[in-house]
């Protein structure tokens, strides 16, 4: 008996189809998978069992949760499933605690509302369950505020109010997608035993193939609203018998084809990094103290070749950014030295880093902020030709813009168009395009596929691989993703609380990490191929 | 305060059609032009001549011949109320000028320099926001003379740390946006940024601000006026009209009524107008639809 | 005491020490000798230098400014050239009448406000929430001393409730009184309470789409809860700046409406004093003023910290 069943069910904001006849169930104690790409309508899928949809919305179809139709049942009986016997946890732990609240309060106020308990009680409750999640009373009383609290913590928050009447059903909507890797890995890890020690079923749903793989007992895979195939995770996988269960997998698991790295002569590096250091100051915590220092780069030395490329991978916070900021000088670092072929570029003024600059550009993670929306494509990517010494002509502008596109195999058409018009990775290869316009010979790249989904990260990585190819540009890659690392660079550096740990070629690092941190973030990089095979040896 | 400043990533031609679907824009769009209308055609045509006095014509009440009545001088209330038009757009308009042209650059050098500079700016706003804007506007008025002019440089003084802190808040709300670290890693200054980037991006905010402190320019120079203040006579003014009224309001309600119609129904106009633009630039309306 | 009081206590003091120096100084630069201003172009130079001496204009600058705050701090005002009484009598007698009317129409605007701004917000988009923001966007549109106007020939006029103008004096018994500040105070809070409503449905609609108002109801509450306990405290504080602010333009507002009904009031005194250039009068009662307003920002400042915890950060 399913405590979940989900029938022929369709659903439509306004005039837009969002859902086509989806089928999916959740038996007591089972954790279902449900994958797709953005827009696949998985977090619609939940909302609706939740019965929280925009009002927009009409549903249609059949979903029972423990003998209730929810389509049909009230309000009220809605409020008395939501919180006690179906729990929600979201994407964002930062913005899904109300500011205003202790966390002690969020967490009794649903004890209170279903139990009418005391306060006392509830109290008492909610200390037991912050225990649980991973929150001791000792080091987070019930009197914190989630501005106290950091990401990783706020999601144990979250999870603790979700699961804080143990719930028969926990829905998990992109539980760690915020959250660096071995974060990741701490809260997949407390959902699991939470499923294990109440018999709760979980429905999982994440874009992120081998997290769910190491999850879910069976899995369900979405497409434009539609379901594509559903079953055992094992099964699934391995067989990969649906041609989009076989694009997905393969291009979560895609290697750019490389020949050799493209070296251009290795006797001066192109980028040196000596010995940087950054230093913020400490937050004002009265008029006349400051908290001390925070020393977010902490003597970092580096260098990379010409036409070399490098990952530089890190859990979020541990600096990596900050370093890419000084090596594009949008930053100075406290101390040490960062010279560019051979000539420093720390201190400079803007005008005497424009050599510099010319040869050096950046494309960042969000391909959606990196626009000014109210620009024209031509004029995005054309603007650090800024940095030439001679202006080109509106005609050789053009002439560049449109060879800078075909480059990234976008249209000359493309140039007249505004950025909103382009998807997230044709917008990625607007990003690139306008990184190579100049002929630099490093672009810095800071996360810049970790927004897009698994097929479009396939083909931007490719896109990097064949310019590193064809026009020698070296890369320094920012990542927390290891795959994304192992795909695309030779070399790697693995920084933790603003030092680097660990250094080598990518392949060797990652398969016998040395150092603390890169063994910390190996173990917890989900893997595909791992994932399955211990799927396989479970489910037979 | 944090504010929060979502960019609409439309075309000219895609707002100018959701705009046209909006009804508060269409109404405050509507009434703006009549007002604007009804302004410029009094400099060519005017029922009656505002200057000339009928004393024989005194205080009678609305009818074909003077739709609005007339005033305790017998001249026609709605050739006043057309010719008052002027002067209250003139003003409240410059005034505008006046606060964009100067606050508009302090609040984006602000924005842009952040720091001592920044911190600067925005203890010399509190300064002026610690003064209530008509106290000071009737200080200066009063102290320099009456008159049109001076009505616009006391509403324009205080117009200007409105749009500084706008800008500002605007501004800083762009900066942080990885465009603008791509366009500094393509060598751009700061000031080019500012120009290039950061304006168009706060210019729909400015927009909005530009017809609230229109509208409240309006009801400013009424208020001035009505004082005294404010444009001198013969010239008429809404305000001077409705100080006119008071002392006849139970032999002439239609002196009191009229005019203050017509500051009540240009000033919607404006405010129906901004709430119109808002809406429509807002992404966040839309995702609501 | 935490960073973020202090710091809005030592700025609210500073604001207040350059206002006075910028009064002093605004007073200081204007055209012409102050005390031939207060005299008039008849005025012989022996009257003008007596004056001269008796205001103490002769003495430095800065030994006047220090001696003018000095006073102002030890609550002596000086004279009243025009009405030849100490400026602070005329001030307490004047507050009298004008704090009562600002208090009742801030009351009057809060306790209109922020119902029918719950009320749209929870309705939005529905008939109800449409009648009431077509009101308050007329009531936006209302010059205050208009719509006094109107007020005076409908309730004053026509029915006859109330008197038309003029103030009777405490003395006179409470409610007289009342009866008098009834028509100024609905003139003045209507406007306001136009503005007051308009933000706080929008900071409402606001704070409803935030994802923990989406927790909230993940947890059961039923959605009336959600808004009384998650999203009302959040949409304080932009409702609390424009109360902050509408202090200030109901202290400006009271000068015309003082006017319009012929009250005794504060604002009357100093348009009248403006007007007869009796300028100590003017700069006492313009210091108050911007003293009020600075300390009501202060205290909206400092309620933000109440309201918002990431403001009162642990030291």
């Amino acid at each position: 008996m399913s405590l979940l069943e989900i029938d022929n069910l369709s659903l439509t904001i306004g005039d837009t189809q969002i859902l086509k006849s989806i089928e999916l169930s959740v038996a007591p104690g089972e954790v279902m998978g449900l994958v797709g790409e953005s827009g696949s309508g998985k977090s619609m899928t939940a909302l609706t069992v939740m019965r929280l949809l925009p009002h927009a919305a009409r549903a249609t179809g059949r979903v029972t949760f423990d003998g209730i139709d929810i389509l049909t049942a009230t309000e009220d009986q809605m409020c008395a499933l939501r919180g006690d016997d179906i729990g929600m946890v979201f994407q964002e732990p930062m913005t899904a605690l109300n500011p205003v609240k202790t966390i002690g309060e969020q967490v009794a106020e649903g004890i209170r509302w279903h139990t009418k308990a005391t306060r006392a009680e509830a109290e008492d409750r909610a200390r037991k369950m912050l225990d649980r999640v991973g929150l001791p009373e000792a080091k987070f009383p019930l009197s914190r505020y989630p501005h106290e609290l950091s990401g990783g913590q706020r999601q144990r928050v979250v999870i603790a109010i979700a699961c804080a009447l143990k719930p028969k059903l926990l829905i998990a909507d992109e539980p760690t997608t915020a959250l660096d890797v071995v974060l990741q890995a701490q809260i997949l890890d407390l959902l699991r035993d939470l499923v294990a020690e109440s018999r709760m079923g979980l429905l999982l749903i994440s874009h992120d193939l081998a997290v769910v793989t190491e999850m879910a007992d069976r899995i369900t895979i979405l497409r434009h609203g539609e379901v594509m195939e559903a079953g055992d995770t094992a099964r699934t996988l391995s067989g990969q018998l649906h041609p989009y269960t076989r694009q997905l997998a393969q291009a979560s698991m895609h290697v750019p084809a490389r020949a050799r790295p493209h070296l251009v002569g290795t006797d001066q590096p192109l980028l040196q990094v000596e010995g940087i250091t950054r230093d913020y100051r400490g937050r004002r915590t009265s008029l006349f103290r400051r908290a001390p220092d925070i020393r977010a780069v902490d003597d970092v030395s580096l260098s990379i070749a010409p036409g070399e490329s490098v990952a530089l991978v890190g859990r979020s916070g541990c600096g990596k950014s900050t370093l890419a900021r000084m090596i594009l000088a949008l930053d100075r670092p406290s101390s040490g030295a960062i010279r560019f072929r051979g000539e420093a570029i720390t201190g400079k003024s803007e005008a005497e880093l424009k050599p510099a600059r010319r040869d050096m550009q950046v494309v960042f993670q969000d391909p959606y902020g990196s626009f000014d929306p109210r620009q024209k494509v031509e004029k995005l990517v054309a603007e650090p030709l800024h940095v030439l010494e001679k202006k080109p002509t509106r005609a050789e502008r053009r002439e560049m813009v449109a060879h800078a596109l075909h480059e990234v195999g976008l249209g000359q058409r493309d140039m007249d168009k505004y950025p909103h018009e382009f998807s997230g990775g044709q917008r990625q290869r607007l990003s690139i395009a306008r990184a190579i316009i100049t002929r630099p010979k490093l672009v810095v790249a800071d996360e810049p596929v970790s927004a897009l989904d698994v097929s479009i990260r396939a083909q931007i990585l490719d896109l990097f691989a064949g310019l590193n190819q064809k026009l020698g540009i070296a890369y320094l890659f920012i990542t927390h993703d290891l795959t994304v690392a192992r795909a695309i660079t030779a070399e790697v550096l693995v920084m933790h609380d603003g030092k680097i740990v660990e250094r080598g070629k990518t392949n060797e690092v990652l398969d016998r990490p040395q150092s603390e941190a890169a063994q910390a973030l190996v173990a917890a990089a989900p893997d595909l191929h791992r994932a399955i095979a211990r799927r396989m040896q479970e489910q037979g | 305060m944090t504010m929060h400043v979502d960019i609409p990533d439309e075309t000219l031609a895609g707002i100018l059609a959701k705009a046209f679907r909006n009804t508060a824009f269409v109404t405050g769009f509507v009434i703006t032009l009549l007002i604007l209308a009804m302004a410029l055609i009094s400099y060519i045509w005017t029922p009656y001549d505002v200057t000339k006095l009928v004393i024989a014509d005194k205080t009678q009440g609305p009818s074909l011949a003077h739709l609005f009545g007339t005033d305790h001088f017998g001249r026609d209330i709605l050739s006043m109320v057309m010719v008052g038009a002027r002067n209250s757009i003139a003003v409240a308009l410059v005034a505008v000028g006046i606060g964009v042209g100067v606050g508009v650059p302090l609040g984006a050098f602000a924005a842009a320099r952040g720091g001592l500079v920044d911190e600067a700016l925005m203890r010399v706003n509190d300064l002026v926001f610690a003064f209530p804007a008509l106290l000071s506007a009737i200080m200066i008025t009063a102290i320099f003379g009456p008159g049109a002019v001076n009505a616009i440089i006391a509403i324009g003084i205080f117009n200007i740390p409105v749009f500084a802190r706008v800008a500002r808040a605007g501004a800083l709300a762009i900066w942080p946006r990885e465009f603008i670290l791509a366009a500094r890693a393509a060598g751009k200054s700061s000031t080019q940024i500012s120009i290039e980037h950061v304006l168009p991006n706060i210019a729909t905010l400015l927009l909005v601000q530009g017809t609230i402190q229109f509208a409240l320019g309006i009801l400013a120079e009424a208020g001035l006026s009505y004082l005294g203040l404010g444009a001198q006579p013969p010239m008429p003014s809404w305000g001077r009209m409705l100080f006119d009224a008071q002392t006849r309001m139970v032999v002439a309600p239609w002196m009191a009524i009229f005019p203050g119609m017509a500051i009540v129904i240009t000033v919607l106009g404006l405010n129906l107008l901004g709430d119109g633009i808002a809406d429509i630039l807002d992404p966040k309306s839309r995702r609501q639809r | 005491m935490t960073a973020y009081p202090l710091k809005r206590l030592v700025i609210a003091f500073a604001t207040l020490v350059l206002a006075s120096m910028v009064v002093f100084a605004v007073l200081e630069i204007l055209p012409g000798d102050p005390a031939r201003l207060m005299l008039g172009m008849n005025a012989s130079a022996d009257q003008v230098e007596l004056l001269r001496t008796q205001m103490g204009l002769n003495a430095p600058l800065v030994l006047r400014y220090l001696h003018w705050a000095g006073g102002l701090l030890s609550l002596d005002f000086g004279r009243s050239y025009t009405y030849s009484v100490p400026v602070i009598d005329l001030v307490r007698e004047r507050l009298a009448v004008s704090l009562p009317l600002a208090l009742i129409a801030l009351a009057l605007s809060t306790i209109i406000a922020i119902p029918v701004g719950l009320y749209s917000a929870s309705r939005r988009g529905r008939a109800g929430d449409t009648v009431a923001m077509g009101a308050a966007q007329l009531g936006v549109a209302v010059p205050n001393f208009w719509f006094a106007l109107m007020l005076i020939y409908v309730f004053a006029v026509w029915l006859r409730l109330v008197p038309a103008g003029g103030f009777p004096g405490w003395g006179a018994g409470a409610w007289p009184a009342l009866k008098s500040l009834l028509l100024p105070a609905v003139a003045l809070a209507l406007p306001q309470a136009a503005i007051l409503a308009r933000v706080t449905r929008s900071a409402l609609i606001e704070v409803l789409n935030e994802d923990y108002i989406r927790t909230a109801r993940a947890k059961g509450l039923p959605y009336r809860a959600v808004l009384w306990r998650h999203a009302l405290r959040n949409a304080m504080i932009p409702v609390l700046t424009i109360l902050g602010l509408q202090f200030a333009f109901l202290l400006a507002g009271t000068i015309i409406i003082e006017n319009v009904f012929y009250l005794p009031g504060l604002g009357r005194l100093v348009f009248q004093a403006i007007t007869q250039r009796d300028l100590i009068v003017v700069e006492s009662v313009v210091m108050l003023l911007v003293a009020a307003v600075i300390a009501v920002n202060l205290l909206v400042d400092l309620s933000y910290a109440v309201v918002d915890p990431r403001l009162r950060t642990r030291s």
